[in-house]
């Protein structure tokens, strides 16, 4: 790329921190400090806000970059992500967000724990939100080590690891000084300039084939050179069964895992009721399925337009179609209207990496002060307050991210937002469900499933292709790979379940019914709901 | 009709067995900007409150407006459920196994492929407005009266003694 796409990206992502900050140090000009402040920003945002928020949280760069460039490089099977991916939140709207709102207060634990022994369940869920987190963070910023370099054309090893830090340090500020409040400001943002972007990028598509999509679908496979294969699945998982299975497990892991995702889950507290959470969720399906619709255009356009050779030809995995995309629909890369367009979308990416990157670390400083913390301390620490070791907390949780997005900077991104998926899936949600509606439910059963959960899942993917085995895995040098497929859930969601319903059965305790009335009277009325 | 009861409501809820010592804002400040203390009162009265609270939601749950209420919701969404994701299981694992199926043109450049994952899209968005319809004319309002009386019954039970 050349020097003129470098500094105009650089001025608008400039201009992007710039307006962030500035939110950030309105908001937090008045804060009073209360946790309700920090982790909720006052509950008191409204449907459409939070809406647009939860749609900033949800959509990241691997959405906006990986789904259309995999459908530009594989044609129909980049597709079926994001049908997974929008799929996943007829879950949330029906079985969790509206009942999580009534019946917690700031986490994912708090729901748990009011039927049950209160310490070893929220040390449980704490542990494995955390952990969820800490995935889907790394993920982020492995995502914006490789985008900085494929954009700013550097391909140094310092300005990667440079841009790791930064994005580190700038999530750490938003988060411990504008909490809830400031992230959510910043999601919205983001959210209303991705969907900005996009539609113009799909507006412009559409335009250059005169509004016929059939046409589009057409170039598209021609230029592919797989023709007609290219618009029916089967080009990236068609292969051994394996590969197929390996296909299924994924599309399971992200249709269950959204609703077990502790930054999403965070964000149904930011309402007032239980009723404005269901429409932030409807407001949301709307913003992030129409999302999805344009990736598909925008994929299938790159695809006809650029032409799958020129996109692996800038990298290998597909990531750069739309920023290569915004070049042609442009003008050409010596002309303005391409480098502004190009500009655009490399703006918007960093934008939308630094949104969701300020979500997630939110999401779990609230776990480790409100969960781990308040179990772990010892009882006689001086009480201090829970906002001050969230805020520690937030700065703890950036420096092992950045650490471990140094380390993990040559990982596949999609394979670690799969897996964040896979273990939400796998550890969080089984227990969700069984304590939203098992009537027997106890607190040993709470435990063994989100522990049966969490360590089948990790220990898969320690055994997988992914860690060694194979030339593209982690350790190529080593052998200790066991289990065949790259995603877990398959058969670590069943094992989740499984483990619960043991635990449940197995239990000395008696099922409190009393308990299990409080939460099921709580879950659909809001009575006491804070 | 929208209630929220302020930063201090971790004050006024101080014996609600919901969120005991544990999880009620330990260490949250108070107004001068002090830890505020943990009020816990005595252990037997605490129980006995306890106690009382609890049977109100055992007899909230027993009764015919709430049996009618959560009988409506499992309506809907049990079906709802079952139908949303044996379609996408069945999508996914058809994309997977039948890819020659999937091929087969229907329209022009259009397959079964395309269309099946264009009515994913659709049906998402078709099964969220249902829902949000039916919550909004079938439950909200009977829900809404079953939180007051709750909440009134769990007061009247809590603060009977101060």
């Amino acid at each position: 790329m050349t020097g003129n796409h470098q500094t105009l990206a650089l001025l608008l992502f400039s201009v992007f921190v710039a307006v962030t900050l500035a939110i950030t140090t309105w908001v937090s000009r008045h804060r009073h400090g209360s946790a309700e402040e920090f982790y909720a920003g006052g509950r008191l945002f409204s449907p459409m806000e939070n809406g647009f928020a939860i749609a900033g949280d949800y959509m990241s760069a691997a959405s906006f970059l990986g789904i259309s460039g995999l459908i530009a490089l594989f044609g129909y099977d980049g597709l079926l992500y994001s049908v997974g991916f929008l799929v996943a939140w007829l879950v949330v709207l029906f079985l969790v967000a509206e009942l999580v709102r009534n019946c917690g207060r700031f986490t994912l634990a708090d729901v748990v724990a009011a039927r049950m022994s209160e310490r070893p369940v929220r040390i449980a869920a704490g542990t494995s939100s955390v952990t969820v987190s800490v995935l889907y963070l790394v993920a982020q910023m492995v995502g914006a080590g490789s985008l900085v370099a494929l954009l700013l054309g550097g391909t140094s090893e310092a300005a990667r690891a440079w841009t790791v830090i930064g994005v580190g340090a700038l999530m750490v500020v938003y988060v411990s000084f504008g909490g809830m409040r400031a992230t959510t400001w910043i999601q919205i943002v983001k959210a209303v300039l991705l969907m900005c972007g996009a539609i113009a990028l799909t507006a412009l598509v559409l335009v250059r084939f005169h509004g016929d999509f059939d046409q589009l679908l057409r170039t598209a496979a021609e230029r592919s050179g797989h023709g007609d294969s290219f618009l029916a699945p089967g080009l990236k998982y068609g292969g051994d069964w394996t590969a197929r299975l390996d296909f299924i497990s994924l599309g399971l892991a992200l249709v269950l895992g959204t609703a077990g995702l502790p930054h999403i889950l965070s964000r149904f507290y930011t309402v007032p009721t239980a009723r404005a959470a269901r429409r932030s969720v409807v407001w949301s399906i709307g913003l992030i399925g129409g999302f999805y619709l344009m990736t598909i255009v925008l994929g299938f356009g790159a695809a006809a337009i650029v032409g799958p050779d020129a996109v692996r030809g800038s990298n290998a995995a597909g990531n750069t179609a739309v920023p290569l995309l915004a070049l042609d629909l442009g003008g050409g890369a010596a002309s303005t209207g391409g480098t502004v367009l190009f500009a655009i979308v490399a703006a918007i990416a960093f934008a939308t990496i630094l949104a969701v990157v300020a979500g997630i670390t939110l999401a779990s400083s609230a776990s480790v002060a409100h969960d781990l913390y308040a179990s772990l301390r010892r009882r006689r620490a001086k009480p201090r307050s829970e906002v001050a070791v969230a805020r520690t907390a937030a700065v703890g949780i950036g420096v092992v991210a950045i650490a471990l997005g140094l380390l993990a900077r040559d990982l596949n991104v999609a394979f670690l937002v799969g897996l964040a998926f896979a273990v939400a899936a796998s550890a969080n949600l089984p227990v969700l469900l069984y304590s939203l509606f098992w009537r027997n439910f106890t607190t040993r059963g709470a435990v063994w499933s989100v522990y049966g959960g969490l360590v089948p899942a990790l220990v898969l993917v320690v055994l997988s292709p992914v860690v060694s085995g194979s030339p593209a895995s982690l350790f190529p040098g080593v052998d200790f790979q066991y289990f065949p497929l790259e995603n877990p859930g398959l058969v670590s969601i069943p094992l989740g379940f499984l483990a619960g319903w043991l635990g449940t059965l197995t239990s000395a305790e008696p099922p409190n019914e009393a308990k299990h009335a409080e939460t099921e009277v709580r879950a659909l009325t809001g009575a006491g709901a804070v | 009709m929208e209630k929220y009861d302020g930063p201090d409501s971790g004050n006024v809820r101080f014996d609600d067995p919901w969120y005991d010592a544990l999880a009620s804002g330990w260490g949250e400040l108070d107004g001068t900007g002090e830890p505020a203390p943990a009020v816990l009162p005595a252990r037997g009265e605490h129980e006995d409150r306890t106690a009382r609270a609890a049977d109100v939601y055992l007899e909230v749950q027993h009764s015919a407006a709430f049996q009618e209420v959560r009988s409506r919701y499992r309506r809907f969404v049990v079906p709802a459920v079952a139908v949303f994701f044996t379609w996408y299981v069945g999508y996914v694992v058809t994309a997977t196994t039948a890819p020659d199926f999937m091929a087969r043109p229907v329209a022009g450049a259009v397959n079964v492929a395309m269309l099946a994952g264009l009515g994913q899209f659709l049906t998402t968005f078709l099964f969220t407005w249902a829902y949000a319809r039916h919550a909004r004319l079938r439950r909200d309002r009977a829900a809404l009266d079953l939180r007051w009386d709750t909440e009134e019954l769990t007061r009247s039970v809590a603060g009977g003694e101060r």
